[in-house]
């Protein structure tokens, strides 16, 4: 079993977990990623390996409380085990020393994108970060960014921390003022990772971005997290998690995101409602 | 034996009803029952010089196994089914057997052969109600460790055979369940979860130990495992599906076979939202293609509450590589068949699937398989309306493997063995399955398991590992 011997709440609905996974831990390298399964009725769902104790046979994961299996997740409690944790999967962040590089992260993005900038950081490169947020619940280590980071700009859509301003204002004026720019890494919600690119592609500079996709067995059986882009559709699972955001067809990548949306509100509000029902014994029990 | 008269026919086996079983994933088949067993095997002529063995790709003793459940001697007839068959209840309903020991069978030639893959599920189903319990014949610890990769048929028998001989046996499976393509991909109403539980619970019985949520490549390569096992079977299987790289392809709604089966078997996407995973109920289905793994999709979509399921497959049923009992199945169960049609492409909105447009064929000379080429008609473009498309024409070896380790690969990216011991061109490591063939069946995957486990064997107590250069390389 996999024990969560850590929470924190790091946002309204952004959760940290350590969790035992000492198979994952001894190889897991920034960038990669793991399937994990609540219960036996689980859905097997991807999440970036947000950090990684090899010694100590742990991984940290972060989820955003998006549907009802994220809900669930959420009310694990520290001793609490998942059923399944595979991993890790993907390919990792090819890191070295690229000179000057901007890292961009938004909501939930922001504990993906951090790995990647500390070793981008500790590899000898000059970094410029941008995170971002709707409001200041949703954002979360300011200062880990901050740590690694040459240069860390905070915004809100909201103004309510740092700047009122989508991630991809700050990020043209550093890439205006920043020509040097050798590679930009974009984590995110799909859509702010397809605006990044558009943000990014006329001043040339290759951008990296991390895909979240539908998946099943995230070992490349199933073809589901496919994506089109240039060249062929690509498996995130196998080919990825990262590609060339400037190939990739986000168009056709959020239209497969959205597929199952009406299954994801029905088990959505049947999950809602068991909550309610339990809460409800709960108070009536006292 | 005395001259006795044989029934020209078959005994029939009992099933759900076609109407019923659509709206349920209970097993289509109910088995048959003592009689019906001793009535099918009495047909046997028990021949001085048996065909059917051979056309067995284990080698099991079919006559004998007969000749006991003739007697009523079931217990018997298992025992000598186990000795070169660890899953009969599995291969008993999976088996193409009249490609195999029943395509051989000598009544054959005059009646219909006997039907020897229904009384091998007899038995095996017999034995799990009134066995005794697995005999565990402990063999003496040969000191000696063996990983297997892959928990599917060709893993579990080569586990099973391992452990037999008396070495301590690892198995890594990268799902959550073991099982392989029989837990993700084969259904339940033609392969019940219990079933692969019970035979994978009588691997484990034999001291094997099942690691799940491993996956080889990524959590230990092959070069890292063989630093604490002596020796590796890989039988990965060939999980990475084929797509016909057609406009329209990424539209929600098309699935690979592979998605399409995994999410109701393995995640029982049928039993949302009780079960987390989704499943797009379509009204319309077309399965593209004419194998095993198309008609269980297509059934499988019925079953899900289709109003219409249709099969489009390119050349005509004369070439289909489906069992025939599942073709069968499927006809009666109201698939339609697109005989002689290829998929041109794929239409819709807003992210949708809508319409697959195909184009009709003709046949024309032998390709390569021997079967005939399917030569389109030019014009003959039309459309048919569905909302979710499955394409289900084949699929090849995970890379994830080969792309990890220094290991010879084929055509396809399979592994390359050598046939007479499935050594691949690296020391210490063996291969079977479909990851050699790039795509068969469980008893051959099984049959070839066997040669490996025996080499295996061999090599764990000497030690002696021929050049790889003197190995033929050719691929199975």
């Amino acid at each position: 079993m996999y024990r969560i011997i850590h929470k924190e709440i790091l946002s309204e609905s952004v959760k940290l977990f350590i969790v035992e996974a000492p198979v994952v831990a001894r190889k897991a390298r920034a960038g990669q990623f793991v399937i994990v399964r609540n219960d036996e009725y689980g859905e097997r769902i991807p999440l970036t390996i947000a950090d990684y104790d090899s010694e100590a046979g742990t991984i940290t994961l972060i989820f955003q409380e998006v549907g009802k299996s994220t809900m669930q997740m959420g009310t694990f409690e520290v001793g609490d085990s998942y059923e399944n944790i595979a991993g890790p999967l993907g390919h990792a962040t090819e890191i070295e020393n690229y000179g000057k590089v901007v890292m961009v992260g938004g909501g939930v993005g922001i504990a993906p994108i951090f790995p990647i900038t500390r070793a981008l950081k500790q590899a000898g490169n000059q970094v410029i970060s941008i995170i971002g947020a709707r409001s200041k619940e949703l954002l979360f280590w300011e200062g880990r960014m901050q740590e690694y980071s040459d240069e860390l700009i905070v915004c809100t859509d909201d103004g309510s921390a740092g700047r009122k301003a989508l991630v991809t204002e700050p990020l043209k004026e550093v890439l205006e003022a920043n020509r040097d720019a050798a590679k930009v890494w974009a984590i995110g919600p799909a859509i702010m990772m397809k605006f990044t690119c558009l943000t990014t592609k006329p001043f040339n500079v290759p951008t990296i971005v991390s895909l979240n996709t539908v998946m099943v067995d995230g070992t490349g059986m199933c073809g589901g997290c496919r994506v089109a882009m240039e060249g062929g559709a690509r498996f995130v699972c196998v080919d990825g998690p990262e590609f060339d955001g400037h190939i990739v067809d986000w168009d056709i990548l959020l239209e497969r995101m959205s597929f199952y949306r009406s299954e994801e509100q029905l088990a959505t509000k049947q999950w809602l409602d068991h909550q309610c029902k339990l809460d409800k014994a709960a108070e009536a029990a006292e | 034996m005395p001259q006795k008269k044989i029934n020209p026919t078959r005994t029939p086996m009992p099933e759900q009803p076609a109407k019923e079983r659509i709206r349920n994933f209970n097993e289509v088949t109910h088995g048959y029952s003592e009689e019906m067993a001793v009535n099918e095997a009495i047909r046997c002529l028990q021949c001085a010089r048996p065909t059917c063995i051979q056309g067995c790709p284990v080698n099991i003793d079919i006559p004998r196994f007969l000749a006991h459940v003739a007697n009523q001697e079931f217990q018997d007839a298992i025992d000598v089914i186990k000795k070169t068959n660890c899953l009969p209840a599995i291969t008993g309903r999976v088996c193409p057997q009249e490609n195999q020991c029943e395509g051989v069978c000598v009544l054959a030639k005059k009646y219909e052969p006997v039907a020897i893959g229904r009384v091998e599920r007899f038995v095996a189903d017999w034995e799990a109600e009134h066995g005794k319990p697995a005999a565990v014949n402990p063999a003496k610890p040969s000191g000696k460790k063996a990983a297997v990769i892959g928990a599917g048929p060709a893993g579990l028998t080569a586990a099973a055979d391992l452990a037999k001989k008396g070495h301590q046996v690892t198995v890594f499976e990268a799902l959550h369940k073991a099982g392989g393509v029989l837990s993700y991909g084969i259904p339940d109403f033609r392969l019940p979860t219990d079933v692969v539980r019970r035979e994978v619970d009588y691997v484990t019985s034999l001291g094997v130990e099942i690691k799940k949520d491993f996956v080889v490549g990524m959590a230990a390569t092959i070069d890292e495992l063989l630093e604490e096992y002596d020796a590796i079977f890989i039988g990965t299987g060939a999980g990475l599906p084929w797509f016909l790289g057609l406009p329209g392809e990424n539209l929600g709604g098309v699935y690979s076979a592979n998605e399409y089966l995994t999410r109701s078997n393995l995640m029982k996407a049928y039993l949302f939202p009780k079960y987390d995973t989704p499943i797009a109920i379509g009204e319309r289905v077309i399965t593209i293609g004419g194998g095993n793994t198309a008609m269980d999709a297509a059934r499988t979509a019925l079953r899900l509450g289709a109003r219409d399921s249709i099969i489009v497959y390119r050349r005509s049923k004369a070439e289909m590589p489906a069992r025939a009992e599942e073709v069968e199945h499927a006809g009666q169960e109201g698939v339609q068949f697109h005989f002689l049609t290829s998929p041109v492409a794929y239409h819709g909105q807003k992210g949708r699937v809508q319409s697959l447009e195909c184009i009709k064929n003709e046949l024309g000379e032998p390709d390569a398989s021997g079967r005939r080429r399917p030569v389109p008609v030019e014009g003959s473009n039309f459309q048919i309306e569905a909302d979710v498309i499955i394409v289900a024409i084949g699929q090849s070896p995970s890379p994830i493997i080969a792309k990890t380790t220094q290991i010879d690969t084929g055509k396809g990216g399979i592994l390359l063995v050598d046939k007479e011991t499935m050594k691949t061109s690296k020391k210490g490591v063996f291969a079977g399955g479909d990851i050699i063939t790039g795509g068969a069946t469980v008893i051959l995957a099984m049959g070839q398991a066997k040669i490996a486990a025996a080499a295996m064997d061999e090599y764990l107590r000497t030690g002696i590992w021929e050049k790889a250069e003197e190995a033929d390389t050719e691929s199975a």
